[in-house]
């Protein structure tokens, strides 16, 4: 194999981090020592709201509590899609999942849900792309998406999107596929990508991937997470790791409020566990 | 899971003896890696939005085949919406569980895990395993094993899908419709031969 086919080949897609601990994946950073107490110490959330895009939130549960609004999106009569207030709930237990996790890691963050799943069997990827735009239109500072989509049909619009967001200061955190394919939006750099790591022992640990696309490893395996009727399972899946990111992402920002989608995401790399921040600039 | 009820169904339709044979094995091979109580695969009927068991190994073993479910909720139906596979524990005792399906289906599992199957950008159902042993449970490296076994079982119900269009593109009209087609055919043949040039 030649140098220039090497240099051409495509790193293999990083997706999740089983086979090695926190420290067997240092990361040596340029940049100001800054790290979680800076980042996000003392923070709870307050004045920032968070929209999950999911299969609803079930409202009052104990883990999640007040939920400032829930939205749906829906097929009209003609076949377009609209988004409505809705008292429906959550159509499976994710979405309460998520954001049990965001209101545990931010607990004075205002909550909001648009459902984009549950309704039918199919068609989810227009429903998906509904409830994102309708999200970044909305100005929510933190969108989790525990979800994706691989039909790529949708990618153009999704990027664009995403970039959208990005520009108005939406903070888009976005899961990783739970399997090794390719799907969107995690894939785009316009958004923060996060798969799982298996440390169980603590829930707010989490790390840098030196190998990105996927850029953060948060706790995703048997993890307590809320489920409907008010009470909680355990349960595996990059779907976990995403709102300890989303939560963490609220703190920095009702500290920090005037951060861009940039800044937050250095804050991010310089806080993670495995990240040492080097010189401190340029030698 | 929330789905609410099982209707039953008859038979699946169009099967035939290799394909079935191919999605029995992946279900019983399934159950054998993950030590579980029972594996099943769903068939995704988009037309009606219902899930309908394909092929089960264990539990169920006898009587689930061609029931079906709404597949608009629940654990499944969320596995058919996203495309993402999902593994939850400590659903026994767990009210939030929706017993509907489970206890019409005669067993309540504590644990379950499932994957899409997926062919291409089509879902074309859903891989399920209950129970697995303890040491399979909620582990990110079993995800990715059920994820294998997925892909093995989309493969085979691709075979089933296809050999039903091709069943039914083969056998498109019952008896009485072939014979009004030949007649139809004879008649036009007949006026062909007799119109004035």
């Amino acid at each position: 194999m030649t140098a220039t086919t090497q240099a051409r080949e495509r790193p293999a897609l990083t997706w999740r981090l089983v086979d090695r601990t926190p420290a067997e994946l240092p990361v040596v950073a340029d940049g100001e020592r800054i790290g979680p107490e800076w980042a996000w110490g003392g923070a709870t959330g307050r004045s920032v709201r968070v929209c999950i895009v999911d299969s609803g939130v079930e409202r009052d549960h104990p883990l999640v509590g007040p939920v400032d609004g829930s939205w749906a999106v829906v097929k009209t009569a003609v076949g377009g899609l609209e988004i409505v207030e809705t008292e429906a709930g959550d159509a499976c237990g994710h979405g309460t999942a998520c954001a049990g996790i965001v209101r545990r890691t931010a607990p004075d963050c205002g909550l909001h849900s648009v459902r984009v799943l549950g309704e039918h069997a199919s068609g989810t990827g227009e429903m998906l792309l509904a409830g994102l735009r309708w999200a970044v239109r909305q100005g929510f500072e933190v969108i989790n998406m525990s979800l994706s989509t691989t039909r790529v049909r949708f990618v153009e619009e999704l990027r664009a999107l995403t970039d959208e967001a990005y520009f108005r200061g939406s903070v888009i955190v976005a899961s990783a596929h739970n399997t090794p394919v390719e799907s969107f939006p995690w894939r785009f750099a316009s958004v923060i990508s996060v798969g799982s790591h298996h440390e169980e022992a603590d829930p707010e640990m989490y790390l840098y991937n030196p190998l990105p696309p996927v850029e953060f490893f948060a706790p995703g395996q048997n993890v307590q997470v809320a489920w409907l009727g008010g009470r909680t399972i355990r349960s595996t899946g990059n779907s976990f790791a995403t709102p300890l990111i989303a939560g963490l992402c609220a703190r920095i920002l009702s500290k920090h409020p005037r951060m861009t989608p940039f800044q937050l995401k250095n804050a991010l790399y310089l806080s993670a566990a495995n990240v040492r921040a080097g010189t401190g600039g340029a030698q | 899971m929330t789905e609410n009820s099982v209707q039953s169904a008859p038979a699946p339709e169009g099967g035939d003896q290799l394909s079935d044979e191919l999605l029995q094995s992946v279900v019983e091979v399934a159950r054998a890696i993950f030590g579980a109580q029972a594996s099943s695969v769903f068939l995704l009927d988009e037309e009606a939005g219902e899930l309908v068991f394909q092929a089960v190994a264990g539990r169920g073993e006898g009587f689930l085949v061609g029931r079906r479910f709404p597949a608009s909720g629940g654990i499944a139906g969320w596995v058919v919406a996203s495309g993402e596979a999902m593994v939850v524990d400590d659903l026994a005792d767990n009210p939030a569980f929706d017993r509907g399906l489970a206890e019409s289906t005669q067993y309540v599992p504590d644990s379950l895990m499932a994957a899409p199957l997926v062919h291409g950008e089509r879902m074309l159902g859903v891989l399920e395993v209950l129970d697995p042993a303890v040491q399979s449970r909620s582990s990110l490296n079993e995800l990715d094993l059920l994820a294998l076994f997925a892909k093995q079982a989309a493969a085979a119900l691709r075979v089933v899908a296809d050999r039903r269009r091709l069943a039914a593109a083969r056998g498109g009209l019952d008896p009485d419709g072939r014979q009004t087609a030949l007649y139809l055919v004879e008649s036009l043949q007949r006026l062909l031969e007799t119109a004035p040039a």
